[in-house]
């Protein structure tokens, strides 16, 4: 705690800031860095800008919304990654742990199912997440227990099963030749199709649930102590834990309603976090935040770039995630404790 | 449980010994066939098979892959279209159960597609447990003429599978002789959109981009593959002249929005939605359905050289094809793309 937050911070900055410039200058797209400022000031100014309606589009339209969709998205994740590994006090528990992701991907299969806009889609998805979590923790607090975070653990994985069941029950009745590939496509995580009007109810949830984890940022340290612990230092631990829940889960759901399924950033962000400026969760959740969008976003720059088609956000988050988490579990005496 | 299965084959396969079996007849794959004399009662292993079979045989289905919807029925003759949903046997989705296949007491089993060894191997194992012929037809689009004829001699209907053939042959010589001519790099290049972002496309060489590749580039063809997720600066660098899509959705919101709007087709109207009442016209499922889509995309693409009117020829299609006549008001609701 002693350690100073400032290097972390800085680095983690470094990061989003390098991603940011990458990301607004490469593309399938090609955008010339003259031609990206005269745009972006003229945004700025209010001017028309010297550029071609083609290149406006690509960058105003196309891709800075998807780069800011990457950055919210990739935040959002690591946010809720690093407030449900203090509450849970288990460095495996990602931001899905409580049925998050299952239920958005029920209510997502459903809205394609039922042909539904992409608007709806969304909608569904981002309740099948609250729903599932909401009965998750009515279901774990009903049942008495001497260990009220692991009954909540396993009732998430148990309903996590069972969602993922429905969503197996829906791919197989759906359409074989229109449904199941953009189901599949779906589930597989894309920011490939946000645009402008996506920004808004991604913005929304994703700052009240932050904000609400922002400012519980010193109760959650004592959370992260053992229940008899935290209860005798006067913290409210049932209240909290539903605060600390509803807030994480908000900012899921609304990234996996834009994004699709997107694995790993929760899980692997929040240890690199850590890393950089210790346990401390008022100077661990900005860095998280900051971190995590930037990871996402150079994750999903390479998703976008490396060939004609859209490689996948699930598979790459994964194929990047899964070495790198062998390597911090390595190291992870060092970080955790 | 095993034995009552295993005695239940061996009733089968002896009904099917015992019927006059026709010497010399074989698939698409030469596989050797037992096929009865008399076939009565067919199974679509597909949705492409059932389709085939509808258009030659109505009377012979025994059932569809997936029950059709009463839109669909609008267009096909009601008591065949209302016949059940008895599920599929190709591919990864094994939706029928081979018991309740049998239990359906089919002469023969028909299925339309790729002929590649996995199916094969797949429609021998069928045939082995169910002891019922199991018949596997080319589903290529310039095999649709042949696998008519060869549908025709397994079911014993010769004249009218000529006539069928035909008009595919027709078809297929006729826009290549209209179109023959056109160097590919002169042809329009074509982006084909589906899902609701228009941003699932297929790639070189797919069977969902079989129609447009026929007729025109495909801009998305320079990587083979099935269906893929592109990105819509992938389409601004692309550029297309023409959008064909069969996605609603996609097509009503695609000219309001702003990140399309600099596309050549969007910016020309050229963007176009497929007819897909009761079977789609350019994508799925690939069956003989879209042989009128392949007049509907030469008009479109060609429109200095291919002067037929849509509506007489969409009007004689389903006619033939679909033993139904269409109203007026019908033939717009289907050349309008709607549901």
């Amino acid at each position: 705690m002693t350690r100073s937050a400032l290097p972390g911070l800085a680095i983690a900055t470094a990061v989003l800031c390098v991603g940011l410039l990458l990301a607004f200058t490469v593309g399938r797209y090609p955008v010339s860095v003259a031609d990206l400022f005269s745009v972006l000031l003229a945004k700025i100014s209010g001017q028309t800008a010297g550029a071609s309606t083609a290149v406006q589009s690509v960058i105003l339209q196309v891709r800075g919304p998807r780069v800011l969709a990457a950055v919210l998205v990739g935040a959002a994740l690591a946010v809720a990654g690093t407030a449900f590994q203090g509450l849970f006090r288990n460095p495996l528990v990602s931001p899905d742990i409580l049925g998050a992701s299952s239920g958005a991907a029920l209510g997502a299969v459903i809205g394609i199912f039922f042909s539904l806009g992409v608007l709806a889609i969304q909608a569904l998805a981002f309740a099948g997440g609250l729903l599932a979590v909401a009965a998750v923790y009515l279901i774990g607090s009903a049942v008495r227990a001497r260990d009220p975070i692991l009954v909540l653990v396993l009732t998430g994985v148990v309903v996590g099963a069972l969602l993922g069941a429905g969503v197996g029950l829906v791919k197989y009745l759906a359409d074989p030749y229109n449904q199941l590939p953009a189901m599949t496509f779906w589930l597989l995580g894309s920011l490939a199709a946000a645009n402008v009007t996506d920004l808004l109810p991604l913005f929304g949830p994703v700052a009240i649930g932050s904000a609400v984890l922002i400012a519980l940022r010193w109760r959650m340290n004592v959370m992260s102590l053992h229940e008899e612990e935290a209860r005798s230092l006067g913290i409210a631990t049932g209240p909290l834990r539903v605060a600390i829940v509803a807030a994480a889960t908000l900012t899921t759901s609304a990234s996996v309603a834009t994004a699709g399924i997107i694995g790993w950033v929760g899980l692997v962000v929040p240890h690199l976090a850590r890393s950089l400026v210790g346990p401390d969760f008022a100077r661990l959740l900005p860095t998280a935040a900051i971190l995590g969008g930037g990871y996402l976003l150079l994750i999903d720059t390479l998703a976008r770039t490396a060939a004609e088609v859209e490689i996948p956000l699930g598979i790459l988050t994964a194929v990047v995630g899964t070495p790198f988490f062998i390597w911090l579990l390595a190291n992870m005496q060092k970080t955790w404790s | 449980m095993a034995i009552s299965r295993r005695s239940f084959v061996a009733a089968a396969l002896a009904t099917v010994g015992t019927s006059t079996a026709r010497a010399g007849v074989t698939d698409a794959t030469g596989r050797a066939l037992s096929a009865p004399e008399k076939v009565a009662r067919v199974f679509p292993a597909g949705p492409p098979a059932a389709i085939l079979l509808y258009t030659l045989g109505p009377d012979l289905l025994l059932g569809w892959p997936r029950a059709n919807r009463p839109e669909e029925c609008a267009y096909m003759l009601p008591d065949v279209c209302a016949r059940p949903e008895v599920g599929r046997i190709t591919g990864r989705g094994n939706t029928a159960n081979l018991e309740s296949v049998l239990a359906l007491k089919p002469d023969l089993i028909l299925d339309v597609g790729s002929t590649s060894t996995t199916f094969v191997s797949l429609a021998e194992r069928v045939q082995q447990q169910t002891g019922i012929p199991y018949v596997l037809l080319d589903g290529r689009f310039d095999a649709i003429p042949a696998t008519y004829r060869k549908l025709g001699e397994l079911i014993g209907r010769h004249d009218e599978a000529e006539k069928f053939a035909r008009y595919a042959d027709d078809t297929l010589k006729t826009i290549d002789g209209r179109t023959a001519a056109i160097a590919p790099s002169n042809r329009p290049r074509v982006y084909y959109a589906r899902g609701p972002r228009g941003l699932i496309t297929g790639l070189g060489g797919s069977i969902n981009v079989e129609t447009i590749e026929l007729l025109a580039q495909n801009v998305a063809g320079g990587n083979e593959g099935g269906l893929a997720n592109v990105s819509i600066e992938q389409v601004l660098l692309w550029n297309p002249d023409v959008i064909i899509t069969i996605d609603q959705d996609f097509a009503a919101s695609v000219y309001g929005d702003p990140s399309w709007a600099s596309v050549n087709a969007v910016r020309n109207g050229r963007v176009h939605l497929s007819p897909k009442m009761p079977f789609g016209w350019v994508d799925f499922p690939p069956s003989v359905n879209r042989l009128i889509g392949l007049w509907w995309l030469a008009n479109i693409l060609y429109p200095d050289r291919f002067h037929e009117d849509m509506r007489a020829l969409t009007r004689d299609f389903y006619i033939m094809f679909y033993h139904r006549t269409p109203s007026d008001v019908q033939i717009d609701h289907v050349l309008a793309g709607r549901e």
